[in-house]
């Protein structure tokens, strides 16, 4: 069985961003960049089914700069077998490649690949869209598995656990489908310097959008990106009868 | 043209949610079109025919639609589609497991999320967990959205009179099936629509000592919340999480007990009215965005608060 699992480069998830001073975007020039978590549990638990035998081969696939190909690397050091990068200088966060563009790019290489099983991060934190997995799911007329927290392969089907509003809901998927992850999934390793000394080995295929066929032009135009309004805070109470006191009088919402 | 509002219920009545995505449709457009998808579902039609301002109803009762499965759910939506200059879901995890299905089918360039409407295509979204607002024009001509029901303020529940009118399911697409749920079992306020939060950090130490914030809660009607670390720690349910991978919640009075306040926590709450934090830190971030701030051990603080409130 054959699992694709795309992945994002993003800004770290530790670093604090700054906009742009001319409000047309966030500061992505010299700051940190990483695999975008989820898309991180999402190769995890791909190496998982690799491992009990479930999985014969995993192909990692990524969309963005040049750059992205250390993105695909970190992916292949935790247990991609091989790795395909849609190269573009567009940005990824926005006002760029939009979740529609990534999901009909995703769309043709499935076609080609024919994977059973498609894992993927169910959002980017960059834009927080969370749109790929289900859009990708719609176009390939696939079932769909969205923020999973547990995975179990039956016999043509997969039973997906997913984290609701209120509580768990569990489905049986016909394959092939697309899951999407959630933050309890599994816990990411961190890979061994061997594993990433043999991921430098790995075969990574360069490609361009036109190879794919899709119209990468933007459907969304920023108008502008600014910082939310400060909150202003730092206000000290001394003692539990004067908060009662301030919630009570002063704010009036008890 | 008009507007569709994918409502959130169990089928026997309209999850609140739906109010403010009512509300977000309304600063768009007048004509607001109401869409009840499920099974024996009557009654939650009703309901979503009193919601003040609603137009039209449309129902589509059918046992595939009983468990909301975002494959048998879309071609609905797609079905009625044409009709409509925008069709807004809330970003709830039905919303936003449905919506984008809906999009990709009509070839459609989803907005996510929006916290603010400026005109018909005009909206504000929020990214990078909220450390950044951006504001984007969409050259889609249909327009679809998932709303943040925090930033608009629900319409009423009662007061309309709207027609319902039958729509046609599109059968069971027989790609996936529910098995099972765990739901958790409560009596306070849903976290995302209570007027208060009471939340629980890694300083509350452990599952047992967060009966103190539960008491807490009881005493003032609210709802029970966390940060990731104290989920992680497994003091309590995941769905209990507040911040940018959980809910976002912006009640009238958001009290933060043992919690440090991480980025990832204030990008879920930093919308609340009023803030109080409780921490024995004093340098803790949290108190940065909080209007009361008490240093305090939360194992003194708390338990005098439940005695005097």
């Amino acid at each position: 069985m054959k699992v694709l699992v795309p992945v994002k480069r993003a800004i770290d998830y530790n670093v604090k961003i700054r906009v742009k001073a001319d409000n047309t975007g966030v500061e992505t020039a010299n700051v940190k960049m990483s695999i975008n978590p989820f898309d991180e549990i999402a190769i995890e638990e791909a190496t998982k089914l690799k491992e009990a035998g479930k999985v014969t081969e995993i192909v990692v696939v990524s969309i963005g700069p040049s750059q992205a190909q250390e993105t695909i690397r970190n992916a292949m050091a935790i247990g991609a077998d091989r790795g395909i990068l849609v190269e573009t200088d567009l940005p990824t966060d926005i006002g760029g490649v939009e979740p529609l563009a990534v999901a009909k790019t995703l769309k043709a290489i499935v076609d080609k690949e024919q994977p059973d099983l498609v894992i993927m991060g169910k959002q980017s934190i960059d834009d927080d869209s969370n749109q790929t997995g289900q859009m990708l799911s719609a176009l390939l007329g696939w079932s769909q598995g969205t923020f999973a927290s547990k995975v179990e392969l039956g016999d043509g089907t997969v039973d997906v656990t997913r984290e609701i509003d209120g509580g768990l809901e569990t489905l049986t998927l016909q394959m092939p489908a697309i899951i999407t992850t959630d933050l309890r999934l599994n816990e990411p390793r961190y890979a061994s310097l061997p594993n990433i000394m043999k991921a430098k080995k790995k075969s990574l295929e360069i490609t361009k959008p036109e190879d794919y066929g899709v119209d990468f032009s933007p459907r969304l135009s920023v108008v502008k990106v600014v910082e939310p309004a400060p909150r202003v805070g730092g206000g000290k109470v001394e003692s539990v009868d004067e908060l009662i006191d301030k919630l009570k009088n002063e704010a009036k919402v008890i | 043209m008009s507007i569709l509002v994918i409502a959130e219920h169990d089928h026997k009545s309209i999850k609140p949610i739906t109010l403010n995505v009512v509300a977000a449709a309304l600063a768009i457009d007048a004509d607001v079109h109401v869409l009840v998808a499920g099974t024996d579902c009557a009654n939650a039609a009703e309901e979503a025919a009193k919601i003040n301002d609603v137009t039209k109803v449309l129902k589509a009762d059918a046992p595939e639609l009983s468990h909301r499965l975002a494959e048998n759910l879309a071609p609905v939506v797609v079905d009625i589609a044409s009709g409509y200059s925008h069709i807004l879901a809330p970003a709830t995890t039905f919303g936003k497991n449905v919506s984008p299905r809906v999009a990709a089918l009509l070839d459609t360039q989803q907005i996510s999320d929006i916290s603010a409407v400026h005109d018909a295509d005009t909206f504000d979204r929020p990214i990078y967990a909220g450390n950044a607002i951006a504001t984007v024009k969409s050259s889609d001509a249909l327009k679809i959205i998932t709303v943040r029901g925090t930033a608009f303020d629900p319409v009423g529940a009662e007061g309309g009179s709207a027609s319902i009118e039958d729509v046609a399911s599109k059968g069971d697409a027989g790609l996936s099936s529910f098995k099972g749920q765990e739901l958790s079992e409560s009596d306070r306020p849903e976290l995302t629509a209570a007027k208060i939060v009471i939340s629980g950090g890694r300083g509350v130490g452990s599952g047992e000592n967060f009966a103190l914030i539960e008491k807490l809660a009881d005493k003032l009607g609210a709802a029970v919340g966390a940060s990731r670390a104290a989920v992680d720690a497994g003091y309590v349910p995941n769905d209990y999480q507040v911040g940018q991978t959980g809910k976002v919640v912006a009640p009238d009075l958001y009290i933060a007990i043992g919690i440090s306040g991480a980025i990832q926590h204030l990008a879920g709450m930093k919308g609340s009215k009023i803030i109080v934090a409780i921490n024995k830190d004093e340098e803790a971030p949290i108190f940065n965005v909080a209007d009361y701030g008490l240093v305090a051990d939360l194992f003194d603080a708390v338990p005098e608060l439940i005695e005097k409130l």
